[in-house]
């Protein structure tokens, strides 16, 4: 059983931070989550368990986490709060902590326009920063949302997400501030490909004393393709990908391109870990778990450190 | 006003084969401003049922009238007169049109013409758009004028999301982030600093707490 939680703990002792993502299968196969699980033991320091991203319905991210907690890694909790009201989503964030798990990440979560089940009702109950002051509540004052109290408070290190490539770029900082002073101790960032536009971003944060109080992950996607990234850039909103990285793909031959996109996500990873206010990285390869080990290896993230709970 | 647009005409058939004598029913106020309810559409699906009738060899009687108000009981009353000539109601009136006259006239079928959609504002000629949900406490001075619960997908209070890019909505680029226009809105009246701020749960229970609201006012009632 983990005690606390093992993202926190690499940040406590102010180690360059790894985290990773593992997407649940379409079924009930836990087999499907372990296997992916396994290519990142020893890679990453905790894994986000995705929660029915895009829409699409999948195993629930608190079964799965469970799951990769038995088997040995520290899973991320994302929870978006489309699908469930504020009722629902106090009551799995005990759950969690029951089953121990540790790390929560509070979303909104893709529009349900986008996933497999169109009709249904978009909960959003709760904003994500609102959710974010709710978990806190539970975890600092032992209480539930309105004040009622808690027989025992939840453990969790609390993050959420920020996308610096969205619009408008100055609100963009206002509403980072917002989900610090919520509750969030940690913050993934949406993929980096436009490091300019990241570096812009995070010194308006540094300027606003935000880095000092909220560690930032700088998400990273690998790209597999030329193809894979025209297709986000058009089709994935507030995906800033400069044509510089898609014509630097496209320049080398298709069997190659993977190399490629490994070998730009590893620079990025070189000049995010210079900069001042980057406490980490929040590697994302989708359906490419084998990818992270290497990334992680050439970037000299690895060994990741041991912890002293966990 | 109360949006609404007219359902398909086969279904509006189907629903009325029962029936003979039928009294289309129309309503002068919200669904005559957007030209879903009014007299003159009142007639023109008065006509078309008429038609396709003919067309198929049925026999259908087919008599209009529209009611200035079809949500208030004085504005029903006069049909008391008419309502034994009919087999059923066909109301072109919003939902709550509808279940008015369903309610004052319990043995009478009635069917609806329309499809009531939202609380929303005329644009534009022939352009409606939704900007309000009813929830019973209005928060549109902290917004600038602007509803989030009704213009943003994901009805954020803390906003803008992630997908907000070129003041554009990832749900439905042909509509506006609704953030986008409060920010710019509160920017032009030098009160961005609302938006420092965390809004708190909103407490939906002055929407849906009870069940169906009722608004009852003593100084009202005679």
């Amino acid at each position: 059983m983990i005690m606390e939680s093992r993202l926190k703990q690499v940040l406590d002792q102010g180690v360059f931070a790894v985290t990773a993502e593992c997407g649940p299968p379409k079924g009930a196969d836990p087999a499907a989550i372990l296997k992916k699980a396994d290519l990142l033991k020893g890679k990453v320091d905790a894994v986000n368990v995705t929660d029915n991203q895009t829409a699409i319905v999948r195993m629930s991210s608190l079964a799965a986490c469970a799951l990769l907690e038995r088997s040995g890694l520290d899973p991320i909790l994302q929870m978006v709060v489309r699908d469930r009201n504020r009722i629902a989503l106090q009551s799995d964030i005990l759950g969690a902590s029951a089953l121990g798990i540790r790390t929560v990440l509070c979303l909104s979560g893709d529009h349900q326009r986008f996933g497999n089940q169109p009709g249904c009702v978009g909960v959003f109950d709760l904003d994500s920063i609102q959710f974010l002051q709710v978990v806190k509540g539970m975890r600092d004052d032992g209480v539930i949302l309105d004040g009622e109290p808690l027989s025992k408070a939840p453990d969790m290190f609390i993050g959420a997400a920020a996308n610096p490539f969205a619009d408008p770029l100055g609100f963009r900082v206002t509403r980072l501030a917002k989900k610090i002073r919520a509750g969030a101790d940690f913050i993934q960032t949406q993929c980096i490909y436009n490091l300019d536009r990241f570096e812009t971003w995070l010194s308006m944060a540094v300027d606003r004393g935000l880095t000092e109080q909220a560690a930032i992950l700088g998400g990273l996607t690998p790209l597999k393709s030329a193809g894979m990234a025209r297709y986000m850039k058009e089709r994935v909103s507030g995906m800033d990908i400069p044509d510089a990285v898609i014509e630097r793909l496209a320049g080398v031959p298709k069997e190659r391109q993977r190399e490629e996109g490994i070998r730009i996500c590893v620079e990025t990873i070189e000049r995010l870990k210079e900069l001042h206010g980057v406490r980490g990285v929040h590697i994302m390869a989708i359906e490419w778990e084998a990818a992270v080990g290497e990334i992680a290896e050439r970037a000299g993230l690895l060994p990741r450190p041991r912890v002293p709970q966990g | 006003m109360i949006t609404a647009e007219q359902k398909p005409l086969d279904e509006i058939r189907e629903m009325l084969a029962p029936y003979r004598r039928v009294l289309a029913l129309g309503c002068g106020s919200c669904v005559a401003e957007c030209a879903a309810g009014g007299e003159k559409e009142t007639a023109a699906l008065a006509s078309a049922l008429r038609m396709a009738a003919r067309i198929h060899g049925e026999e259908i009687l087919v008599h209009e009238k529209t009611v200035d108000r079809q949500c208030v009981r004085e504005f029903i009353l006069p049909l008391d007169d008419i309502m034994g000539d009919y087999d059923a109601v066909l109301s072109l009136g919003c939902g709550a049109g509808v279940q008015a006259v369903a309610d004052m006239y319990p043995e009478v079928p009635i069917v609806p013409a329309l499809n009531t959609e939202f609380l929303g504002e005329t644009k534009d000629q022939g352009y409606w758009v939704e900007n309000c949900v009813g929830c019973g406490d209005c928060m549109l001075y902290y917004f600038g004028g602007v509803c989030p619960l009704a213009r943003c997908a994901k009805q954020i209070l803390n906003g803008p999301c992630g997908g907000s890019v070129d003041g554009r909505c990832e749900v439905n680029p042909d509509v506006p982030c609704a953030w986008q226009l409060i920010i710019d809105r509160l920017t032009r009246l030098g009160a961005l600093d609302r938006l420092e701020r965390i809004y708190p749960p909103k407490n939906w229970a002055r929407k849906q707490g009870s069940g169906p609201r009722k608004i009852v006012r003593e100084d009202q009632q005679r």
